[in-house]
């Protein structure tokens, strides 16, 4: 090929280039492609489980169908909004970063925290209630209507499902605090804001897995 | 075509700096972000670990001496192969060529400082360690009864063994190879040193893809089955459990979408190895590149259309069952191919006899006879009769022990040199080559005929007219186990005592044969600019006019 780069030492080196990559080009292109990887891998990692709830959706229509009617539409919308608009501000932050706007970048990726946080705290009180109306499965189980074996599957998917996606929602706030301290120390600019994208598209992946759950166990069915 | 010269360490000092020498201190090597000597700290775990992946085989083999279960409760026997097979499987096979010769040879390979992402690398370490040391208490508490499989109901609802802490482990590793995986295959794409095309790539690189590409999409599947197991055991609702409503069958394809693909996980890498020790030995470009190539990429991707195999007596369609059994031969053709390749470059090429060539001459020979009792597998008629008897075990040890543990062998020969800068003895290596290939055979090739006679894999006591084939296998095994000291012994001892081997002790083409032996810590003190093709022996030895052991 003819990408011949002959690596010369006219300019000083970007603080956070790392001694193995020859710029920061190259630096950018290895950690935007390493994050796709990882998300690809994140895609078989849901896949397995929605295959599972797909599974049993066949088999079992009408416990899934009873199922959506024991969530809290109110809630699930509420929450599918403030994902959505977490969203938004990290694409922005993302700009932010891009164009080198220090203080625009943290505000960003707080308010993106702050709306992460109230997802957060809408889903524990979503969990709460469920366990106080003995939805959790196992010993906890207490609803004794019909389908009851086969709705308790359901909820097993419900929380396994809506679980991971929680804790990637907490794995993605602290990421969010550790690119607050850095955009706070100035670290990013025009040359280096791989991180907060990288960030971004983890964080728009969460998003969007959330984009999936929201239908699958709220509102399929609902009408029935 | 010219081989370029990039530097010459041959005039260095004999105390010149490498990446061993380059920093010391127990904190040095724990902390490293150096692919060299991480890929020297999956040596030593993945080294220990076959030992007790080995120390369960070698119980298992003396107690099938007799047909008695005298040496090993049935409940033992099965936490001993439970044990073999996880250890093994997870702890060594996975992680044995890609982690540790892959890691150490890859950047080398492809002319850069390191793979693209250093502090994941030694993080997979870390994590392939927490789940060993689990592993290890596991085995220290009382162990699991499983099957490496860990079949449902079984494994969630009646088992008192350490089920969720095993799964659990057996998670936790996973992620250790998705990171290894997502960290070549970035490294093959942006890592490249100028003028490094895609076809001018050694085949280990091509293999090493091919198989990232397996880790990156399969080993998430499991995890997250492992993840709906851990679950199921913890609440007893039933995911899997046919009382409870669930579909034990959807464990066995979750499961085998990934397990199976694991298998070219293993085997992939190895054939890596193959190609550069074929092409090596016989001074020979290897025939059909891209034919091997891209075989690599066909077995990547059909090896994750044809698990259910693992399940034809399991109680699936008929109709799914024949088209998992018509993918299953479809798979053979890529492997094939590859035979083909390496038998047509060792034609007319000066094949020279050194122990990784002899290991690899075993390779290629039982790889094949494992390849090809797979088919018998593969054939829906034939596999009614040999399922779960020791025809299948035969088959995948000729596979995995015959072809991945062989070829791991070759290549800790063949870039030993590279690696510690240091000669092996080569009498004792061959002798030791000649030991595993008898011992191998001996082991396994009467288990094909055990299981054809319908011995059962997995008790602990048999039928007596099975003992004669019985013993011979278990003598096998104790030559087996001689071969593979000899290299721990000679290996250790060639650190001191052994030859210095020089940049090039085999006279190979191949960017990590440029570079010192053992390499400078940044591998290359100029980054190589590329202008040759892959294997380009004629070339080189036309250009160098020979000079091979300079």
């Amino acid at each position: 090929m003819s990408d011949v780069v002959i690596h010369t030492e006219e300019h000083p080196h970007h603080p956070f280039l790392q001694h193995h990559f020859e710029d920061m080009q190259q630096q950018h292109e290895a950690s935007t492609l390493g994050m796709w990887a990882f998300l690809t891998t994140e895609v078989l990692f849901f896949g397995g489980i929605f295959l599972g709830y797909t599974v049993y959706r066949l088999a079992y229509p009408d416990a899934w169908a009873a199922g959506a009617h024991f969530q809290n539409l109110t809630y699930g919308t509420l929450n599918t909004i403030v994902l959505l608009a977490s969203s938004l501000t990290m694409a922005l932050a993302v700009h932010a970063a891009q164009t080198g706007k220090r203080m625009k970048t943290f505000w960003l990726l707080a308010a993106t925290l702050v709306l992460g946080s109230v997802f957060l705290g809408v889903k524990a009180v979503e969990y709460s209630l469920h366990f106080e109306e003995g939805l959790f499965p196992g010993s906890h189980f207490h609803y004794h209507g019909p389908l009851a074996p086969q709705i308790q599957l359901f909820m097993t998917f419900y929380f396994g499902m809506t679980g991971l996606h929680a804790l990637h929602m907490v794995i993605g706030a602290g990421l969010l605090i550790w690119m607050m301290v850095r955009a706070w120390k100035g670290h990013f600019g025009e040359e280096y804001y791989s991180p907060v994208e990288i960030m971004g598209l983890y964080w728009h992946f969460v998003d969007l897995v959330w984009i999936f759950l929201f239908p699958l166990l709220y509102l399929i069915d609902r009408h029935k | 075509m010219t081989t370029a010269v990039i530097d010459s360490p041959i005039l260095d000092l004999p105390k010149r700096r490498n990446y061993i020498n380059a920093e010391y201190g127990f904190f040095s090597w724990l902390l490293t972000k150096d692919h060299k000597r991480i890929g020297i700290l999956y040596m030593l775990a993945v080294t220990l670990l076959f030992l007790i992946g080995g120390f369960f085989a070698m119980m298992m083999r003396i107690e099938l001496l007799t047909p008695e279960g005298d040496l090993l409760t049935s409940d033992t026997y099965n936490k001993f192969f439970t044990l073999h097979g996880i250890v093994m499987i997870f702890f060594f096979l996975i992680p044995a060529v890609p982690a540790v010769l892959g890691n150490f040879i890859l950047p080398l390979m492809l002319g850069a400082k390191d793979l693209a992402f250093p502090r994941i690398n030694l993080l997979s370490w870390y994590i392939y360690m927490i789940g060993a040391v689990l592993g290890l208490i596991i085995i220290i508490t009382g162990g699991v009864d499983t099957g490496w499989t860990f079949y449902t109901p079984f494994s969630t609802q009646y088992s008192n063994t350490h089920v969720f802490t095993t799964t659990f482990a057996a998670f936790i590793t996973g992620f250790s190879s998705i990171l290894t995986g997502l960290n070549f295959i970035v490294t093959v794409h942006r890592m490249r040193a100028p003028g490094l095309t895609w076809f001018r790539l050694p085949l280990f690189v091509w293999a090493l893809y091919a198989t990232s590409i397996v880790m990156l999409l399969a080993t998430p599947v499991l995890a997250v089955t492992l993840f709906l197991l851990m679950i199921e055991r913890v609440l007893h609702v039933g995911i899997f459990d046919p009382n409870l409503g669930g579909d034990p069958l959807l464990y066995q394809h979750l499961f085998w979408f990934y397990s199976h693909p694991a298998v070219y996980i293993m085997i992939l890498p190895a054939m890596g190895v193959a190609s550069e020790v074929v092409a090596a030995f016989t001074r020979k470009k290897i025939f059909g590149y891209k034919f091997v190539a891209f075989s690599s990429l066909a077995i990547a991707l059909l090896g994750f259309l044809v698990w259910a195999h693992h399940m034809f007596v399991a109680g699936i369609s008929i109709y799914s069952a024949m088209i998992f059994s018509f993918l299953s031969y479809f798979v053979a053709v890529p492997s094939a191919i590859k035979v083909f390749n390496w038998t047509a470059t060792l034609y007319k090429g000066s094949v020279s006899w050194q122990t990784p060539m002899l290991y690899i001459l075993g390779f290629i020979g039982l790889f094949t006879i494992g390849g090809v009792t797979g088919l018998f597998l593969a054939s829906l008629g034939l596999d009614v009769h040999v399922t779960d008897t020791y025809f299948v075990v035969a088959h995948f040890h000729y596979v995995m022990v015959g072809g991945v543990v062989m070829a791991y062998l070759a290549g800790i020969h063949y870039w030993w040199p590279k690696i510690t800068g240091r000669m092996y003895p080569e009498w004792w290596a061959r002798l030791a080559a000649l030991l595993v290939f008898v011992g191998f055979n001996l082991t396994f090739l009467p288990q094909f005929v055990l299981g054809y006679l319908g011995m059962p894999r997995r008790y602990h006591a048999y039928a007596p007219e099975f003992q004669i084939l019985n013993v011979m296998s278990s003598a096998g095994a104790s030559v087996l186990a001689v071969g593979y000291a000899l290299p721990l012994i000679y290996l250790v001892w060639s650190l001191w005592y052994g030859r210095p081997a020089g940049v090039n002790p085999w006279g190979a083409v191949g960017l990590e044969w440029t570079t010192a032996s053992p390499p400078p810590q940044e591998n290359f003190h100029e980054t190589p600019v590329v202008t040759w093709d892959a294997y380009d022996y004629p070339s080189m030895l036309k250009a160098m006019g020979d000079t091979q052991n300079v």
